[in-house]
């Protein structure tokens, strides 16, 4: 638990303090992983897989956030030459 | 005694890399220090006893999400390093005080739960099972009571895929 506590806190931190957006996906995917953890850990506590199901689940959102979030990196950076979040502003009124 | 010590072990690689992949510079080391992080999980995944989701990471995360990082990474590159640029109307103080007041939230929530704890769980779903070995039991279950949001899972997967594909597309 604490474990997947402090990779949580390093993957939150890691959102928070760069500014690079790759880097920023990276810390996202340490999130998901620290919930899987978790997952996986209470289920083998528990003696039932069905945490181990719902990480499966997990896994697979995250295969898709990947693409569609990486997607969206190429095409922004086609348009604008960077992968600042600061200067992503496309949206702001 | 041992598997403690492999815990401990594996916990400080994985909890060492992360902070590596948060702090490195470059970004193309960033990426690797991840694909070792991920290898760790897995490592931990074969101690808790979850050989199938150890399988399933590797194959998923140290093979398939780090690759498609690689490439953005070299297909972007780098020469204007992005720290350098620092947007003035940047609000960090109200996004440190937003968080702050989740992590109240959340901790209040721990505390309560301490105080007033869950019933414990209802007969275990594995024990009834025919089948015997974490992959048989998982995919008994993946396939029998977790069968429609598996099919849901698939769906996701699949408009991602087209999704991602047009994003990247030059033009349609």
């Amino acid at each position: 638990m604490v474990l997947s506590a402090a990779l949580f806190i390093v993957g939150v931190v890691g959102v928070m303090i760069r500014r690079n957006i790759i880097i920023i996906f990276m810390s996202i995917e340490l999130i998901l992983n620290a919930v899987n953890i978790n997952l996986v850990a209470y289920s083998s506590q528990q003696q039932n897989v069905v945490g181990q199901v719902f990480a499966v689940f997990v896994i697979a959102v995250a295969a898709a956030e990947a693409a569609v979030g990486l997607g969206i990196i190429l095409a922004f950076y086609r348009n604008k030459e960077t992968v600042n979040i600061d200067e992503m502003n496309l949206m702001r009124w | 005694m041992a598997e403690s010590i492999a815990f401990y072990t594996i916990a400080a690689f994985i909890l060492g890399f992360a902070v590596l992949v948060v702090t490195t510079r470059d970004t193309v080391h960033s990426v690797l220090f991840l694909v070792v992080d991920f290898l760790f999980v897995a490592a931990l995944y074969v101690l808790l006893g979850a050989q199938f989701l150890a399988a399933i990471q590797i194959l998923v995360y140290a093979g398939g999400i780090v690759v498609l990082y690689l490439f953005v990474v070299m297909l972007v590159n780098l020469k204007r390093p992005p720290e350098e640029y620092r947007d003035p109307r940047r609000r960090s103080v109200l996004g440190f005080g937003l968080s702050a007041a989740v992590l109240a939230e959340l901790g209040l929530i721990a505390f309560w739960s301490r105080l007033n704890p869950a019933p414990p769980l209802a007969a275990s779903a594995a024990a009834a099972l025919p089948v015997t070995g974490n992959t048989e039991q998982v995919g008994w279950l993946l396939y029998t009571s977790y069968l429609i949001p598996f099919e849901i899972a698939s769906m996701l997967l699949l408009v991602a895929m087209i999704g991602a594909i047009v994003l990247a597309k030059r033009e349609l």
